[in-house]
């Protein structure tokens, strides 16, 4: 199940800014770190790898399946049953409780019914990550640390081979910055899941097992353009 | 699609404070202009049958519709005075049979209504149990009376004084009652029917003491005069007639000039009704006959007129209520962009986002439809005697 991208070319429209990546692969259990000055691109190649934006050139596959060739339905779906999305603002719905947070993916996943062994699964998610007792708590009634949980739980539930996640803890405090960057690494190793992450933050960097300098992207693709 | 639902439920449950005022305001403008046009058509049917079924009303000169609405309905505030005498002049044009009405006493909420036996045939009224009242100070109760206030054969029936403070005034008189109605759907139902003699007793034209000519009443005897005896304020005077003390009722002065409110005429065919009418309106200016179809259809008209300028005044609350509730929902989508992005960026497709954000307004104009709906149903089975009850309260 490894992410394999090459070739990859990517702009936005009347914007002077390219994504040049030649090549990147991260195999299963692998945790890579995206780190670069604001404007390099860490999130825009996040979003290429999600399916929500499109190459101009090169291609995207996970375990051989080239998602840059689907179209924008099927590369949807690919990431509501394939892939996990974690958020620097956690994203949750404040009118649902942990349990329906968690449940959330999926419920809008086709194919998938929340049956007791999938409401069991993601008990046992969210009982690793220290907030069972919390389970049919209002989201609005936790704490940061405790929402990006919630989060990370929501991504996991359906087993997605590859975890994007955008400054996952850019909101949260000291203490809880390492203890859930620590639980999100831990459990995609666990699960041989690829852990693709953007991050400002430079005292997490030792913690993932790679880092990309986008920066360093950027100043290739200069050179080679002159 | 059960999970967007049930998404969607969650929402609503954690909005539902927001979402209730706006069904409730979205309902109460649904409701209440149908509300108002069942109640005002079935009032002015009911009005108007009870009209038809009464032709014509004599009364003492005055408003039209208070001698229509008194003889009609028994409401009238203080229905004015017509001499009984009235009563034979009547039938001595030989075009209709007369039958009394005097509704000026209540038993509580309800009007007391001397007349004849022969109202009782007249609104083809049967009675539910007991007999008719045959003798002086006897009831016979409508249905409703004898519902709200639990009243059987055989209990008793006290008419309520006009002033506590008027120490000449009426004093209450308790009437046994023989006979309950059966329900006829009419102001009937409502009344307590007496003899007119029994309301002339309630007025105190008509009373009963212990026999001044008995012995032990000598302290009691002031003077003789003649066949008269006049006595002192000892005397003590029944307020109830039982079989016992009947034979002492008497009344003091002549009949004919004792009071009634009203006279139903009942002309045996158009003709003579005709003749009726034409011998009121051109030789009596001592008293008026009026014909109740053709006022409570005046008063109806302005009714509806009064009803036409509420529902477009309703109509133009609904329309500031649309674009309330419209701005409400379009505030709503601008909170939950923020949602928006989270669905769609973990996967959701463009329609389960749709369906998500529609499930707010689906459910709000949904729910207040049917509430809307289950409102007017049960106005149109229960609105009339509501209205009637609140009034009544």
């Amino acid at each position: 199940m490894s992410l394999e991208i090459e070739g990859l070319r990517f702009s936005y429209d009347g914007d002077g800014f390219v994504l040049s990546l030649p090549y990147l692969k991260i195999l299963p259990g692998e945790s890579v770190a995206l780190v670069g000055p604001s404007g390099s691109g860490k999130t825009t190649l996040l979003n290429l790898v999600a399916g929500i934006l499109s190459p101009e050139l090169g291609s995207i596959s996970v375990d051989g399946r080239v998602i840059t060739d689907l179209g924008i339905r099927q590369r949807r779906q690919h990431r509501l049953c394939r892939m996990g999305m974690i958020f620097q603002s956690f994203e949750l719905l404040e009118y649902l409780d942990l349990r329906d947070n968690v449940l959330l993916q999926a419920r809008l996943a086709p194919g998938v019914k929340i049956s007791p062994e999938l409401e069991q699964q993601a008990q046992d998610i969210v009982a690793e990550l220290g907030l069972l007792d919390k389970w049919r708590r209002p989201v609005t009634a936790l704490s940061q640390g405790e929402r990006q949980r919630v989060a990370v739980s929501r991504a996991l539930l359906l087993d997605p081979p590859v975890v994007l996640a955008d400054e996952p803890t850019g909101n949260l405090d000291p203490d809880n910055k390492r203890a859930v960057l620590d639980q999100l690494i831990a459990l995609c190793a666990g699960g041989n899941r690829i852990l693709l992450t953007v991050t400002h933050d430079h005292s997490l960097l030792p913690a993932f097992d790679r880092v990309v300098d986008m920066s360093e992207l950027l100043a290739q693709e200069a050179a080679e353009n002159g | 699609m059960g999970d967007l639902f049930y998404l969607g439920s969650r929402y609503i449950s954690h909005h539902r404070a927001k979402l209730l005022v706006l069904i409730f305001a979205i309902t109460l403008v649904g409701w209440l202009p149908v509300a108002i046009q069942i109640i005002v058509d079935q009032t002015a049917e009911q009005l108007l049958e009870r009209a038809e079924n009464t032709p014509l009303v004599i009364g003492a000169p005055g408003s039209p519709l208070e001698l229509s609405l008194g003889s009609l309905y028994f409401r009238a505030k203080t229905p004015a005075r017509l001499n009984y005498s009235e009563v034979k002049k009547v039938e001595a044009t030989g075009y209709a049979r007369a039958i009394p009405l005097y509704y000026r006493f209540r038993a509580q909420d309800y009007p007391i209504v001397g007349t004849s036996s022969d109202y009782f045939s007249y609104r083809g009224l049967q009675l539910a149990s007991g007999r008719p009242a045959a003798l002086l100070g006897e009831a016979v109760i409508g249905s409703k009376v004898a519902e709200t206030m639990s009243l059987g054969v055989g209990d008793p029936i006290i008419s309520s004084p006009e002033s506590v403070f008027d120490l000449a005034g009426v004093y209450p008189l308790k009437m046994p009652v023989v006979g309950v109605l059966a329900p006829s759907f009419s102001p009937d139902d409502e009344a307590v029917f007496v003899d007119v003699k029994t309301t002339w007793v309630i007025q105190g034209l008509g009373h009963g003491h212990q026999d001044l000519n008995r012995q032990e009443a000598v302290g009691q005897v002031l003077k003789r005069e003649g066949g008269n005896l006049v006595a002192n304020a000892s005397v003590r005077q029944f307020n109830t007639i039982t079989s016992e003390n009947l034979d002492s009722f008497h009344f003091h002065g002549e009949s004919s000039a004792f009071p009634i409110s009203a006279i139903i005429p009942v002309a045996p065919d158009d003709k003579s009704a005709a003749l009726l009418l034409g011998h009121f309106q051109e030789e009596r200016e001592d008293v008026q006959i009026v014909r109740s179809r053709r006022v409570i259809a005046q008063l109806l008209d302005t009714v509806f007129t009064v009803r036409d300028y509420i529902v477009v005044g309703i109509a133009v609350v609904a329309i500031a209520t649309a674009t309330v509730a419209l701005l409400v929902f379009y505030l709503s989508l601008r909170l939950r962009s923020g949602e928006r992005f989270t669905l769609s960026r973990i996967g959701a497709s463009r329609l389960q986002v749709q369906i998500l954000m529609a499930t707010e307004v689906v459910f709000v104009l949904l729910f207040s439809a049917a509430l809307a709906a289950l409102l007017i149903a049960l106005t149109r089975q229960y609105g009339i005697s509501l209205m009637q009850q609140l009034l009544l309260a």
